[in-house]
């Protein structure tokens, strides 16, 4: 078979804690298709890539390049082979720029010596701009939100001009439109003879992009089929080796008073630009508010004032009838406020610290795991254990570092600490962000419960469909302001909400976002 | 009390405040290059210390101060090779690795000179040479001006230019840039195929023999012999002034000066006032750990203030 380009053969590859993550996995890929890698969280996909990438060294097997056997030790070898990657937890450099960040390796250069700046940011606006994407090349990556940053991770890849690519889920983070956007350019890359991996949770998107693909599970594969051999339902048994229900039922909210109040905040960001402008609105106890929207008009700002964050707003935030500033985040948080915040890496967790001291990090002051001097170790890992299970947190013991989990397990621990202090108000900035399909359908049930005993919700997220499924009400946020509330969220088709997404639809009067 | 005065706000004492910051100057930018890639360069102070001796040896062997100055480089990019050896390789600690670099300094450079001259003290025996001072053309027939910059020694111009030079290495060429993504995040840098390793022993190098310099300095420079235990501090000096200056070059040269003229003032004050020269003689750490301490609460309030508005 002439068209196969690469294959990776009887890959072994077990960390040094003993977890054998890729066990024997054969992948062959054909020349010029999208090749879909699947799997549950935990299941070994990032791994397999990044010894394709160079980052990890397999314990045993072989990998094959257009015929001939290749060694991969760095990523440096990928490169030259071909083979470029996007990471799932990005890898940039916060101090730089973004065109910075594009260029870094290979940099434009003037008499020889020094870099082309000017050049390194026409290279950088002229890819973006090819590939559609809204990007200040000369913003300092650190001030980007993670819908930014994911494109610039992704144009990097794209500018070394990979011959196979590997995406590590690119889409986590994107909008619908985003994605779309992101796919055109796929086809045409593949088009023009490029292959590529996929990793994704979002069977649609696979479904809709994909030439083939290979399930994993448990570190094993379980077979490779061509997309339109199989359906979702099919997919997602051979992910979980079960039935997987993706549908039930939600009652309708019975909401009660008001606990959250914001009015009339507006913030700025670094640079003085407007971030959120005059925005008010009420939550009150059992109900979940969704905020749709592009990334990047707003929401990441308001929901830093909502958690204590950004105290550097105008207008009141009164939670519980407390104003949030004087609260400050610590006062915030015990009133029962959980925060999952947008970026895991960055807020969500002490990366080199175990499970159990990221499950606690909110709460060592509670009397149940701590006295006045000591914690109380036992009771701690006995509830770190429950959460484990509850949360189905793949990992060996609660003793390893977060660091070392799967992007979505790691995302799991972040929930997981967040709902288990009782949460009366949930903030929920992408709570399901990377989370395979059954954990997610956990997480957005355990949210609805939440809501059932009276927890109020704010929910931020780009996936539409879950704003969708669990919103009672739903506010479309566009340039730092409200461009429409609706209150009847069955009745609300998605390109009715995507209008006013993008601004082309505007309500001058909003009705339901404030009560009194 | 009135002529310290005098003292200080002559050309004479800038000239002094110069030639004092010199050192300091370079062991900060040494510092500076080290910590930008990622490695906590706490040996400078060693590497001075070998470099100082080194030189003074050379250039009495050769009887060119030039040679003497080369060989001092030599020696200081080699023990920052060392340096980068002992932590990339070997995965030594670097705080750990440099301790060690430093006492072993301290131990050898005394042990050395007394094989060399006989002596455990200084080095006077040796005939060592002196590197020249410069008149600057132009500047020198400038009033004040020409007094302060003139005259001085000519690795006093050489850091001064350094600064420049650092700042467009981290700044305007693709090392700079690696060094900058490699001390920040080396994953990031290995992604894209830097070889993250190389870029380290290069900043340790350059490291290394930046500090060379400010010894080189010390022994053939400021003073015309090696003396044991010469570098005073220096090189630790020239971490914190690294820390309070930003890692940047141009706050290497601003916080440095600072020192300089912690420094000499503490030259004047012992000469004009009645005051224990042991208290004297602490100026120049008392400066750097109010320094340190002013810096970090004003990092706190500029934090606090953004909090709060
Ligand atoms: N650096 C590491 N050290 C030790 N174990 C690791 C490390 N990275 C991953 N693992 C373990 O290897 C297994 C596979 O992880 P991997 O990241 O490949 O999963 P994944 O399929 O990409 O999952 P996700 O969908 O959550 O991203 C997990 O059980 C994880 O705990
Ligand atoms: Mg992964």
């Amino acid at each position: 078979m002439s068209d196969i380009i690469l294959e990776m053969k009887d890959i072994l590859k077990i960390y040094p804690n003993g977890i054998v993550a890729n066990e024997h996995i054969n992948l062959s890929l054909k020349k010029g298709e999208i090749h879909a890698l699947l799997g549950e969280n935990g299941a070994g996909k990032s791994t397999l890539m990044k010894v394709l990438f160079g980052i990890e060294i397999p314990e045993e097997g072989e990998i094959i390049l257009k015929g001939k056997r290749v060694y991969i030790k760095s990523p440096h070898e990928a490169i030259a082979n071909g083979i470029g990657m996007v990471h799932q937890h990005f890898m940039l450099v916060p101090s730089l720029t973004a065109a910075e960040n594009i260029i870094l390796g290979v940099e434009p250069r003037k008499f020889g010596l020094f870099t082309n700046m000017e050049k390194a940011i026409e290279v950088a606006d002229n890819i973006a701009k090819m590939y559609n994407f809204d990007i200040d090349v000369r913003a300092k990556v650190e001030t980007l939100p993670v819908g930014i940053k994911q494109k610039v991770e992704i144009l990097k890849a794209l500018y070394r001009g990979a011959e196979i690519l590997i995406l590590d889920e690119p889409t986590a983070v994107l909008t619908p439109q985003e994605t779309e956007e992101l796919f055109i350019q796929l086809n045409k890359l593949k088009e023009k003879g490029h292959t590529i991996i996929f990793i994704s949770h979002k069977l649609d998107e696979i479904k809709l992009i994909c030439d083939r693909l290979t399930i994993m599970r448990n570190g094993k594969n379980k077979g490779t089929y061509k997309t339109e051999d199989v359906t979702t339902e099919e997919i997602s048994r051979l992910m979980v080796g079960r039935d997987v229900f993706l549908e039930f039922d939600k009652e309708k909210a019975n909401p009660k008073k008001t606990v959250l109040k914001v009015r009339d905040v507006s913030v700025k960001n670094k640079l003085g630009n407007l971030k959120v402008n005059n925005i008010s609105f009420d939550i009150r106890e059992g109900e979940i508010l969704g905020i749709a929207g592009v990334e990047g008009n707003g929401q990441n700002e308001l929901v830093d004032i909502l958690t204590g964050l950004n105290e550097n707003y105008t207008g009141n935030v009164l939670i519980f009838n407390k104003e949030a500033k004087e609260l400050g985040i610590k006062g915030i948080r015990d009133l029962k406020v959980s925060h999952i915040p947008e970026d895991r890496m960055t807020y969500g967790c002490a990366k080199d610290m175990d499970i159990l001291q990221n499950v606690f990090s909110n709460q060592y002051g509670d009397e149940k795991y701590s006295s006045k001097y000591l914690l109380k170790s036992k009771a701690m890992e006995t509830r770190a254990e429950e959460l484990i299970d509850e949360f189905l947190i793949k990992c060996n013991s609660f003793k390893q570092s977060v660091g070392m989990l799967s992007g979505g397990n790691i995302q799991k621990v972040v929930v997981a600490r967040e709902f288990s202090v009782g949460p009366k108000i949930i903030v929920a900035n992408q709570p399901t962000r990377g989370i395979d399909v059954g954990a997610a359908e956990f997480i957005r049930k355990k949210i609805i419960e939440f809501r059932d005993q009276g927890c109020a919700v704010l929910l931020v997220s780009a996936d539409l469909n879950e704003v969708f499924e669990l919103s009672d009400r739903l506010a479309v946020m566009y340039k730092g302001e409200f461009s429409g509330v609706f209150t009847n969220v069955e009745e609300l088709t998605e390109e009715e909400l995507g209008k006013y997404m993008l601004g082309l639809k505007k309500d001058e009067k909003l009705e339901g976002i404030i009560y009194e | 009390m009135q002529s310290v005065f005098n003292i200080i706000f002559s050309p004479d004492f800038f000239y002094d405040v110069l030639r004092v910051t010199t050192p300091i100057l370079f062991a900060t930018l040494a510092a500076t290059v080290a910590s930008r890639s990622g490695i906590f360069n706490i040996a400078l102070e060693g590497i001075m210390l070998i470099a100082a001796l080194v030189g003074v040896i050379f250039s009495a062997y050769f009887s060119s101060a030039w040679l003497g100055l080369l060989f001092a480089l030599i020696s200081g990019g080699l023990v920052g090779l060392f340096l980068g050896f002992l932590v990339l390789k070997l995965k030594t600690d670097a705080i750990l690795a440099g301790i060690a670099i430093n006492l072993m300094a301290a131990g050898g450079t005394i042990f050395l000179l007394y094989i060399i001259s006989g002596d455990r003290g200084v080095s006077s025996s040796i005939k060592s040479l002196v590197l020249p001072k410069f008149p600057l053309p132009v500047i020198k027939n400038i009033p004040i001006i020409g007094t302060i910059l003139s005259m001085q020694n000519i690795l006093t111009y050489v850091v001064l230019l350094s600064v420049i030079v650092i700042h467009i290495l981290l700044y305007k060429t693709p090392l700079g840039l690696k060094i900058r993504a490699v001390g920040e995040n080396p994953n990031a840098a290995e992604s894209v195929g830097i070889n993250v390793h190389k870029i380290q022993y290069i900043a340790v190098t350059i490291s290394g023999i930046l500090a060379a310099f400010g010894g080189a300095f010390l022994s053939m420079g400021y003073l015309s012999m090696f003396s044991n235990g010469m570098t005073a501090g220096r090189g630790f000096i020239g971490l914190a002034a690294d820390a309070m200056g930003g890692s940047t070059p141009i706050g290497a040269l601003l916080v440095s000066l600072l020192f300089g003229i912690a420094d000499s003032m503490g030259n004047v004050i012992q000469t004009g006032i009645k005051i224990p020269y042991e208290i004297v003689q602490m100026l120049p750490y008392i400066t750097t750990i109010v320094g340190l301490a002013i810096f970090s609460y004003s990092k706190k309030k500029q934090i606090e203030k953004l909090k709060s508005k």
